[in-house]
């Protein structure tokens, strides 16, 4: 009998089953690649040096950091001290845990440095057919290029660290097929919200998703990166797209990735990854791309989203949404339209890629923001920041009265000190909009970098189609 | 780990649903580098004021709510980001059990390997329990059920290995520790 057809997913899952779980234990799942970063690793190197252990594959292990760190040029590289002493001493901490137990860090004012989910891909460290974690939910970026990539705990940090292994019970999966093109001035952003709107915040609950379809063939590397690091909020630990022409495209050249025979060799195993015919999932989800709009939410949480032109949705008698709206400011039935927008954050693991930025500037270039409104560009990694300064996106920015950063995850979550003020509206190209993540009482409408510049110009919330 | 066959104790209800780990522990409280201490900073923006004083009206901050090692809340808690300081903050604080109709999967992770039992019940009973606040419950781990006050007994779904690592008060890393032949193994095989 021929063996039963395998989806990405179980190929990727069987490939690394040191022992297949039982009904007693889980799996014993070996880890190629572990992401490490200055907030969810402290503890774990402390469980291991309670324990007397080392880090089993130090190769296997690479540390950056980026959630805590200033964005603040003066503090990164001009010798002024990081203003929070909190997160100075996350940093000094990572420091000296990489130093002593033998970890490869890029540092506070490394070249390389940048947000982890944008540097692995960057790097070339994210590769098909990797099993990839990282004490951080975003993780699910990195399948993308098809790997199997999902955030853990800091325990598991430890497990990783002590053993490069982790014992996992396998997920169900969940096909979401998208196919029709993306209209004009909608994005790879616009079309993860609309599935998360459709699947809601914990629809994913349980599964790893696999994006499908000839709109997400469509789509390049970076772009893919957007769709597949927001499955977590739909409750999806994992989210991946089969590797193709693009992803090998993507990977040439990068100095982590394999080259010569080795690459050779590398893609004759990425090439037999793709789900076979007739795989299996779990479940399966549709999604028209020609239906969606610009995106954007209104919410406390990202399934709480509508097109842009529409108005806030109407539950009477749902006291937990009354109350999302309270926090918000905003009343059922009315549009969202014009409403005025006092922050503007175009950044994080979610989009703050080159293409990201190139597609905010495509706004702002000749334009200035509106009068009062505060606008932060804080590129996803150095090397990001860098090529956008060689093609001059950094002066449009400047130019239109917008704020240049160093990179870091900043306003995405507020940790270093980069916040939105209580009761003020932030358009932000981040991925969570819960009540207070980017500050106490702040309001947060996640939609695309294109509709962020957009908005930004206004100073209300704005359909970018009208500034393209 | 202290092993965890049963507990008796109180309920606090927090009728809301998606409660994530933001709001569980707001980002600007994990600049630490220990475990120690975070149940100060459990559900903070809730429980304190803009001034940082208590707010008398949420559940935590009323009398009632002293000593009670349950939590109650709606479908769908622990969404969001993957820190591990959440359930550290709800353990901190005298949390041993969230019960929910649908909990997220990294914090279920998260809480079984730090003794907090994530309780996964159905509807009719999630809805009687958020509509009975401070009612006292029983769990008991090695049968995996909650005993409500009307006598009822609910099973939860409990992973086994998980469920031997709670009763028996030792957590997943010894296990590891004791594959390290077949890890060997399987990278020499690779």
């Amino acid at each position: 009998m021929a063996p039963a057809p395998q989806t990405l997913f179980d190929k990727i899952w069987r490939r690394h089953e040191v022992l297949a779980e039982s009904a007693a234990t889980p799996a014993v799942l070996y880890i190629d690649l572990h992401l490490i970063h200055e907030v969810t690793s402290p503890q774990a190197f402390a469980l291991l040096r309670e324990r007397s252990l080392g880090v089993r594959c130090p190769s296997r292990t690479f540390a950056t950091m980026d959630h805590s760190t200033p964005t603040l040029s003066s503090q990164v590289f001009g010798g002024a001290p990081i203003a929070l002493e909190s997160a100075a001493r996350q940093v000094r901490t990572l420091e000296s845990n990489c130093a002593a137990f033998g970890v490869e860090l890029l540092g506070l004012t490394h070249a390389q440095r940048g947000i982890v989910h944008v540097i692995g891909p960057e790097l070339g460290l994210t590769q098909p057919g990797m099993t990839i974690v990282c004490g951080d939910s975003h993780t699910s970026t990195h399948g993308a290029l098809g790997a199997l990539a999902f955030g853990i705990g800091t325990t598991e940090v430890g497990h990783v660290l002590a053993t490069q292994c982790l014992l996992q019970r396998k997920p169900r999966t969940l096909a979401v097929e998208i196919s029709g093109a993306l209209g004009a001035g909608v994005t790879a952003k616009d079309l993860i919200l609309a599935v998360i709107a459709q699947l809601g915040v914990s629809g994913g609950t349980g599964h790893v998703i696999e994006y499908r379809g000839d709109t997400v063939r469509a789509l390049d590397m970076e772009e893919r990166m957007t769709v597949c690091n927001m499955s977590i909020e739909a409750g999806a630990r994992a989210g991946m797209i089969a590797p193709d022409a693009t992803t090998y495209a993507y990977l040439a050249g990068r100095p982590r990735a394999p080259a010569g025979a080795a690459l050779e060799r590398a893609l004759e195993e990425w090439r037999a990854l793709p789900g076979d015919a007739g795989a299996a999932f779990d479940r399966e989800l549709r999604i028209d791309a020609g239906a969606v709009e610009p995106m954007i939410t209104y919410g406390t949480n990202p399934g709480m989203v509508v097109p842009i032109g529409a108005a806030v949705p109407e539950r009477p008698g749902d006291e937990v949404f009354a109350r999302a709206l309270a926090y918000m400011g905003l009343n059922p039935g009315e549009p969202l339209r014009d409403r005025p927008v006092n922050v503007v954050f175009l950044g994080s693991c979610t989009n703050a890629r080159l293409s990201d930025l190139r597609s905010a500037a495509r706004v702002l270039r000749g334009r200035r923001i509106a009068p009062g409104l505060k606008m932060l560009v804080v590129p996803g990694s150095q090397q990001v920041k860098r090529a956008a300064e060689a093609e001059g996106l950094d002066r449009i920015f400047l130019d239109a009265g917008a704020e240049w950063r160093e990179s870091g995850c900043s306003m995405c979550l507020g940790m270093n000190g980069d916040l939105v003020g209580r009761g003020e509206y932030a358009v932000s190209t981040s991925n969570r909009n819960f009540e207070g993540r980017q500050g106490p009482g702040a309001r947060t409408l996640l939609a695309s970098p294109l509709t962020a510049a957009a908005c930004a110009v206004r100073g209300r919330i704005t359909d970018p189609r009208e500034l393209l | 780990m202290e092993p965890f066959t049963t507990l008796t104790s109180r309920t606090v209800v927090l009728a809301r649903t998606n409660i994530d780990t933001d709001q569980i522990i707001p980002a600007r409280f994990l600049t630490t580098t220990t475990k120690a201490g975070l149940g100060a900073h459990l559900f903070a923006d809730w429980r304190y004021d803009s001034a940082g004083e208590a707010r008398a009206d949420f559940v935590l901050n009323q009398p009632a709510a002293a000593g009670c090692r349950v939590l109650v809340a709606g479908r769908n808690f622990g969404c969001g980001s993957s820190r591990e300081h959440a359930p550290w903050a709800l353990v901190d604080h005298g949390f041993r059990a969230v019960v929910s109709t649908e909990i997220a999967d990294i914090f279920r992770n998260n809480a079984l390997k730090n003794g907090l039992l994530p309780v996964v019940v159905d509807e009719a009973t999630s809805g009687w329990l958020l509509s009975h606040p401070g009612v006292e419950v029983g769990i008991d781990v090695a049968s995996s059920t909650l005993t409500l006050p009307t006598g009822a007994q609910v099973h939860f779904p409990l992973e086994p290995f998980a469920q031997h690592c709670l009763l028996e008060g030792v957590d997943e890393l010894g296990f590891l520790l004791g594959r390290l032949g077949e890890i060997a193994a399987y990278e020499r095989a690779r």
